[in-house]
C-alpha cells in the first residue's frame, strides 16, 4: 500500500477490468440467465464430482490420452518429473496455469535441471523479475509499461523504446525458437469435458495452442474441479467465462484438445498427458458451506471489484489465489496457520457476489472461514497493527457477549464507555483515544451523549 | 403518549441497535417519529442490547448465538421490527437462521422473526408515508453495503429522499463502491480501510454536496469521523433525521 505508483497502477487496471465487465453484461441481457445455468452445472458436477471424474478419466484414455491422480502437490510434481526425466526433457514451455503455481511446478522443474519457461506475455515478464503473479488473469496487473521496460533493458539488454508493441517483439523474438524446440508442453485447463475426454483451454494470445501442439509430449495439469459434464456446458461457460474476467464476448483463442496426435494429422503431441489434482479440494468438497467455492471458473471478476484487493494488491494475500476467492478457499488449501488473517481481511462489502459469473456467496463463505479460524486457533494473533493475542481477543469477546446478556451491564457498561469518551473530547468530537490509534489516526469519533436514547425514552 | 409505555398495545417495536442508542440517540428519536407518523405504535422493548452482529463478523458465533436467541426472544411477540440500520437489519434478517441453523425450533424462531423485521426505509417505503420535510440541499446518499447486497433495498431510501421538498440527491463517481467500515474491519486494519475510504472522500469532494447521508450509523462513523477530522463542510446525517426533518442547514 506503501508504493503510490503500484498503487495507481492497480486500481486503474482493476477499474478497467471492471468496467469492461459491467458494459459487456449490460449489452448481453442473456447474460444473468446464463449465470443461474452456469452455477445449477457447477452444483450438479461438483455433487456428482466422483461419477464425473471417473467418466472423465475413462474417456480421456479412450481418445488415447493417460490420466495421473495426484492427491497433492508432492505427488502431482513426482508424476510430472517422471514423465520429464523418463523423456530426457532439456526443455519445456509452459503456458499460464494458476494450478502449476499452486503446485510450485517451475522451481521442481529447474532444480530437476529442466528449464521451465513461461510464455504468455505477462507470466514471462513475472519470471523474467523473479517474482509470482499477483492476478487470476493478469499476472502482471502490477507492473506499469515502464517496469517492464526497465525490466528488460536490465535482463536482457533490450533497448528502451515507448512502443507497447516492442514488448511483445521482445518476447516473441525470444520465444519462438522454444516453442520449437521444447520436449515439453505443460498446460493448465479451463474446462475438462466428462463426456467427449476433451480438454478446453482459453486464451489470449496463442501461446496455449503453441504450447499443447509443437512439443512430443503434452502434461495438461488441472485441479479436479475443472471437469464439466458436456460440451454443452462448455458453451454456457465460454458466454460468461470472458465476459466476467475481460469484458471480451469471447475470447481470441478456445483450444478444443481431444487425444493425442493421430495417425496422419499433421499437428499435435504425440502423447497427451491429464494429471488430475486435489491438493485440498477434497477439504472443500466435504465442507458443506465451501463446497460452492469450488464452483469457481478463475474469472478474476472478483478481484477487479475489490475494494481490499485494489489497495493491497495481489501479493499481499501470500500465496497464488488472491482476492475474495482466495481469502475464502487459501485457509482451507493452505491450512488456518498460514493464512488466518485473510478471511479478516475484508468490510464484507459483497461486491463480489454481485459480479461472480457463478455467483458464489463470497461474503457468506468469508464469514464461515472466519468462525473456523477462530475456532483452529485459540492463539492466532489478529491480522493488523492492533495485534492482540487470541485469547486476549476471547477475553474480550466473552467479556463483551456477558455484558450484551444482560440489560443492566449493558446500560453501566454504556454509561461508562461514554463518561470515559467525553473527557476525551473537545469541540463536539474525540480526536484521540487510548487503543484506537489508528482507527483515529483519520478519523474523529462522535462526542458520546450525555443520555443514551433508552434514558432519554425512559424519560418521556 | 401514554401508551407508547404499553408493550402490549403496540404493533411495531423499535430495534434501536447499540450505536444508535449509546452514541446517536436523535437517529432513534427521529425513527420514532417517523413510524408514529406512518401509523404505528412504537413499542421499545428495554431489554435489548446487542443482536451480536460485532461476534458473528468476528467470527465468533458461538459467543453470538446467544445473544440471537436473546433477541427472538425479546421482540417475536411484535408484529414488526423495524431498525434504522441496514446491517443490524440483515444480521437478524439474513444470518440468525444460519447462525441458529443446528437448533432446528431455534432456527425456525429466527425464520418467524425475520419475515417481520425490516430495515426503516425499507420498511416506509412499504406504506402510506411521505415525509413533510423541507430541506434545499445537495445530498448524496451512501448505499450501504449490507442494505443494498444483503437487503437488496437500494431505491426505496432514494425515493423517500426526494419527498423531501427542495433536496437534490447527487450521484458519486462509484458511488456504490464501500467506504471501508465494515465494523470489525476498520478496527483491525484501520490502514486498508483508510485507504478505502479515501477514494470515497475525494469522489465526495469532487461533487459539491453539503450533505452525505446513509441507513446504517456504521458507515455514517466512518464518513462523518473522517470529514470532521478534515474540517470539510459536508456532513453525515442519518437517512431518518433528513426524513424527518430533524437537519437544518
Amino acid at each position: 500500500m506503501a508504493d503510490e505508483r503500484l498503487q495507481a497502477a492497480l486500481s486503474d487496471a482493476t477499474d478497467r477490468l471492471r468496467d469492461r465487465r459491467a458494459q459487456a453484461f449490460a449489452e448481453f441481457p442473456e447474460g444473468e440467465r446464463l449465470r443461474d445455468r452456469a452455477r445449477q452445472i457447477k452444483r450438479h458436477t461438483i455433487d456428482t464430482l466422483d461419477t464425473q471424474l471417473s467418466l472423465l478419466a475413462e474417456r480421456f484414455e479412450a481418445v488415447g490420452g493417460v490420466v495421473h491422480w495426484a492427491e497433492d502437490a508432492a505427488r502431482a510434481k513426482e508424476v510430472i518429473l517422471g514423465l520429464a526425466t523418463e523423456r530426457k526433457a532439456k526443455l519445456a514451455v509452459k503456458s499460464k496455469s494458476m494450478t502449476t503455481e499452486e503446485l510450485g511446478l517451475a522451481d521442481a522443474l529447474s532444480d530437476a535441471g529442466i528449464t521451465p519457461l513461461e510464455t504468455d506475455l505477462g507470466e514471462y515478464i513475472i519470471q523474467i523479475a523473479g517474482e509470482t503473479p499477483s492476478h487470476i488473469i493478469v499476472p502482471a496487473i502490477h507492473k506499469t509499461f515502464d517496469d517492464v521496460a526497465d525490466l528488460l533493458e536490465e535482463k536482457h539488454g533490450t533497448a528502451r523504446c515507448e512502443e507497447h508493441q516492442a514488448i511483445t517483439q521482445e518476447a516473441r523474438d525470444r520465444l519462438r525458437s522454444s516453442f520449437l524446440e521444447a520436449d515439453l508442453g505443460i498446460s493448465g485447463v479451463n474446462f475438462a469435458v466428462a463426456e467427449t475426454g476433451s480438454l478446453v483451454i482459453v486464451e489470449n494470445e496463442g501461446n496455449a495452442r503453441l504450447s499443447t501442439s509443437l512439443p512430443r509430449c503434452h502434461i495438461a495439469v488441472m485441479g479436479m474441479e475443472k471437469v464439466v459434464p458436456d460440451l454443452e456446458a462448455v458453451s454456457v461457460f465460454l458466454r460468461i467465462l470472458a465476459r466476467s474476467a475481460t469484458g471480451q464476448k469471447m475470447s481470441s483463442y478456445v483450444s478444443v484438445i481431444t487425444g493425442p496426435r493421430r495417425s496422419g494429422e499433421e499437428d499435435g503431441p504425440d502423447e497427451l498427458h491429464l494429471v488430475i489434482v486435489d491438493n485440498g479440494r477434497s477439504k472443500l468438497l466435504a465442507d458443506r458451506a465451501l463446497r460452492e467455492s469450488l464452483y469457481c471458473i478463475r474469472c478474476g471478476a472478483c478481484l477487479n471489484i475489490c475494494p481490499v484487493y485494489r489497495h493491497a494488491g495481489g501479493h499481499a494475500y501470500g500465496w497464488v489465489y488472491p482476492g475474495p476467492i482466495g481469502s475464502v478457499i487459501n485457509p482451507t488449501l493452505l491450512g488456518p496457520e498460514r493464512a488466518a488473517p485473510l478471511p479478516f481481511a475484508s468490510s464484507l462489502c459483497g461486491a463480489c457476489r454481485d459480479v461472480c459469473p457463478v455467483r458464489i456467496n463470497l461474503p457468506h463463505l468469508l464469514l464461515h472461514q472466519r468462525d473456523a479460524v477462530v475456532r483452529a486457533s485459540s492463539t492466532a494473533r489478529i491480522p493488523g497493527r492492533s495485534g492482540f493475542k487470541g485469547w486476549v481477543e476471547r477475553s474480550l469477546v466473552r467479556a463483551y457477549a456477558r455484558v450484551m446478556r444482560s440489560e443492566r451491564l449493558y446500560g453501566r457498561a454504556g454509561r461508562l464507555a461514554r463518561g470515559i469518551g467525553a473527557r476525551f473530547a473537545s469541540g463536539g468530537r474525540i480526536r484521540r483515544a487510548p487503543g484506537l490509534g489508528a482507527w483515529m489516526s483519520t478519523r474523529d469519533f462522535p462526542e458520546p451523549p450525555k443520555k443514551s436514547f433508552r434514558e432519554r425514552w425512559e424519560e418521556k | 403518549m401514554a401508551c407508547r409505555r404499553r408493550l402490549s398495545l403496540a404493533d411495531t417495536a423499535l430495534f434501536v441497535t447499540c450505536l444508535v442508542d449509546q452514541l446517536f440517540p436523535q437517529v432513534g428519536e427521529a425513527t420514532v417519529d417517523l413510524l408514529e407518523q406512518s401509523g404505528c405504535t412504537v413499542a421499545f422493548p428495554s431489554a435489548q442490547t446487542c443482536c451480536g452482529q460485532p461476534l458473528f463478523n468476528t467470527g465468533y458465533r458461538a459467543e453470538a448465538a446467544p445473544l440471537a436467541r436473546r433477541f427472538i426472544e425479546i421482540f417475536e411477540d411484535f408484529e414488526r421490527v423495524v431498525t434504522p440500520s441496514g446491517s443490524c437489519a440483515s444480521m437478524v434478517r439474513v444470518f440468525y437462521t444460519d447462525l441458529l441453523r443446528d437448533e432446528p425450533e431455534w432456527a425456525r424462531r429466527a425464520e418467524a422473526l425475520a419475515a417481520r423485521t425490516f430495515e426503516l426505509t425499507e420498511f416506509l417505503d412499504r406504506t402510506s408515508f411521505s415525509s413533510g420535510a423541507n430541506l434545499e440541499a445537495r445530498v448524496v446518499y451512501h448505499p450501504s453495503c449490507h442494505l443494498k447486497r444483503e437487503l437488496g433495498v437500494d431505491e426505496a431510501p432514494r425515493r423517500l429522499l426526494r419527498q423531501v421538498r427542495g433536496l437534490e440527491l447527487i450521484g458519486l463517481d462509484d458511488g456504490d463502491r464501500c467506504c471501508g467500515f465494515g465494523g470489525a474491519f476498520s478496527v483491525k486494519l484501520p490502514e486498508l480501510s483508510s485507504a478505502i475510504l479515501e477514494e470515497k472522500l475525494k469522489a465526495l469532494e469532487n461533487c459539491d454536496a453539503q450533505f452525505i447521508t446513509a441507513a446504517d450509523t456504521g458507515c455514517l462513523m466512518q464518513l462523518g469521523g473522517a470529514l470532521s477530522r478534515r474540517g470539510s463542510g459536508v456532513r453525515a446525517v442519518h437517512i431518518a433525521e433528513l426524513l424527518a426533518g430533524r437537519v437544518a442547514l
